[in-house]
């Protein structure tokens, strides 16, 4: 995808960051979401439909994904365009900064389309009305096809100047597609675009497939299949479908995930009733064992550096999150709240551990310091797990499955985010039900 | 009548959950509480053998009336010599999906462990762990999980 798509960012005009007087605030719950106007993207009238894209429509198309990106964050407030004043050439080109205060809007989205020669050309700015300045200029080429993934883009830009955090918008995420009754549950790999759009189906469905993970670097996605009948860690390259197993273990491998760094695969290993850490280099092979304990040792995630590892152990009795250094010496419990702990996975930033705690019949989806420190609960249900961390560290993305009635009625599997700050919880729409989901990293970067 | 065995069921499932929530506090033994004690789930080996045993929440460890099945599989194995068997490790829905394919691993080697001590070869037994993806009974109530919780014999193709 990335060679396909290359992207040649051009600043037309100087970035202005000293005057700026909007900035959001992520820190906390946004009870205010910041009013923003997305005009249409004027579409150049030299354009040219390429294959079945009407480009007439495309500057309306482009920047309804933007207004969908924004409202999803609950930190802006996309404005009815019906109220807007100023024609779409016109205002990307020097707005009315009075007319679009009237209504109420604090930034205005302008831009420009053009598709010629079988080449999408996008310009777009972003302004600040009250302090009647331009905030970003870019101007980007790409193929016409790729057009969400510049409405994705433009979000991005904005989304980062506005808030000053990297954005998470030109994201994918792959997930576990669920279909039929629960005791005969038919599981496919599936990836879609952030928003819920471009959904594929990378397996058929033949056996099934759990926990697929993003490599953080690249295209490739390792997860758990039961092919043959045979419960083992593979790998897959999104691009060319092929997959291959990991390893040589003569047992089952499961809970995958990459390194930081992408090069190896840390999981579990299954042996005479004991499940132990190991990775493996993609490169050399070369296998380590990491934990050796007589207890259940998986759920293993990598911190951002590469030094330590988080993961899930019953050692003490029950499922608790534990750390260690990444050779496996130094192990150490942090989880010490009520109840029982799983499913840890480090933060991008390094700061934080998101995991799942059961107690009292509930499933809570939280955070804690990678001490095990400031333990906070976002989100309380009857059955959930499988945090994700957003490539920004701002959100994560789990699933929650509801109650099954005595007659095997009742019962779906969906995927939901929350922002860290435990505000913003949201239904993430699927063509199907779903769970396991993982957060590519930005696609663009 | 099988009404009525779902209804006793219930009852030794809460019954025995009240008993552990009151010693909660206590160093929790293996072993007793919630295991399902029923035969509406059950399949046979052959007249008399079933062909499964459930476990405790959290727990892998084989209650008295699990080894009395086990006993009567391994019975059963050493006069059907040319049999060999899968045991299938499950869990229920309570848990975390990685968690429960340890747990599930963890399960099924206990019955094999058991199997071993009793004389059948290990090379006849094959161990699959489903944590819990496949549930037999799909309701979200203590007796379905109960029933879930199980190692299952089966014979091999």
């Amino acid at each position: 995808m990335k060679k396909l798509f290359s992207i040649i960012f051009i600043f037309i005009f100087k970035f202005n960051f000293a005057y700026s007087l909007i900035e959001v605030d992520i820190t906390r719950g946004n009870l205010d979401p910041l009013p923003i106007a997305v005009s249409p993207l004027h579409v150049d009238t030299g354009s040219e439909n390429y294959q079945d894209i009407k480009v007439k429509e495309l500057g309306e198309l482009i920047s309804s994904v933007i207004e969908k990106n924004f409202k999803s964050t609950g930190l802006f407030n996309p404005l009815n365009k019906d109220a807007f004043v100023q024609k779409p050439d016109i205002a990307h080109l020097k707005p009315r900064f009075e007319d679009w205060r009237l209504i109420t809007a604090q930034a205005l989205v302008t831009g420009k389309i053009l598709i010629k020669d079988n080449k999408l050309k996008v310009e777009f700015r972003l302004w600040d009305l009250a302090a009647t300045q331009e905030m970003v200029a870019l101007a980007f080429t790409t193929t016409p096809s790729n057009w969400r993934r510049v409405a994705h883009i433009i979000s991005d830009k904005v989304y980062e100047r506005l808030t000053g955090e990297t954005g998470y918008f030109d994201t994918r995420i792959i997930y576990v597609s669920e279909t039929g009754p629960k005791i005969q549950r038919v599981k496919k790999l599936a990836i879609m675009d952030q928003d819920g759009e471009n959904t594929k189906y990378l397996t058929l469905g033949n056996e099934l497939v759990l926990t697929p993970r993003f490599n953080p670097t690249n295209q490739l996605v390792t997860y758990m299949s039961y092919f043959r009948n045979l419960p083992r860690v593979y790998l897959l390259d999104i691009e060319t479908g092929i997959q291959e197993v990991v390893g040589n273990f003569p047992g089952m491998t499961f809970a995958p995930r990459f390194s930081p760094d992408g090069k190896k695969i840390i999981m579990s290993f299954a042996k005479d009733g004991n499940s132990d850490i190991y990775t493996m280099d993609l490169e050399s092979r070369l296998v380590e064992r990491i934990t050796e304990d007589s207890s259940i040792d998986t759920s293993p995630s990598f911190s951002p550096d590469g030094k330590y590892i988080c993961f899930n152990s019953d050692r003490s009795g029950l499922q608790q999150i534990y750390t260690m250094r990444s050779d496996g010496t130094g192990a150490k419990r942090i989880s010490f709240g009520s109840g029982i702990y799983g499913t840890p996975v480090w933060s991008p930033r390094g700061d934080l551990i998101a995991f799942t705690k059961m107690r009292a019949g509930k499933f809570y989806i939280g955070v804690m310091r990678s001490d095990g420190s400031g333990e906070r609960l976002l989100t309380e249900n009857y059955y959930q797990e499988s945090p994700s961390w957003s490539p920004n560290g701002r959100l994560l993305v789990f699933y929650r499955e509801t109650k099954t009635d005595k007659d095997g009625e009742g019962f779906s599997a969906k995927l939901w985010s929350i922002d860290i700050t435990g505000y913003n919880e949201r239904e993430l729409k699927t063509e199907t039900d779903a769970s396991d989901p993982s957060w590519s990293s930005l696609l663009s970067k | 009548m099988k009404f009525n065995k779902k209804i006793t069921n219930l009852l030794i499932v809460a019954l025995s959950t009240l008993v552990l929530s009151a010693c909660s506090t206590a160093k929790k033994t293996v072993g007793s509480g919630d295991v399902y004690t029923g035969n509406a789930t059950v399949e046979y080996l052959a007249s008399g053998v079933k062909d499964r045993v459930f476990y405790a929440t959290n727990s892998s460890a084989l209650t008295t009336a699990s080894r009395d099945t086990l006993r009567k599989q391994a019975n059963y194995l050493r006069k059907n010599k040319k049999l060999n068997v899968v045991l299938e490790g499950h869990g229920d829905e309570r848990g975390t999906r990685e968690y429960n394919l340890a747990l599930g691993e963890k399960r099924a080697n206990s019955a094999k462990d058991y199997l071993m001590t009793y004389g059948i070869s290990g090379k006849r037994i094959s161990v699959i762990s489903y944590g819990k993806e496949k549930p037999v009974n799909p309701a979200s109530t203590p007796l379905a999980w109960s029933q879930n919780r199980r190692a299952v014999t089966i014979k091999a193709k």
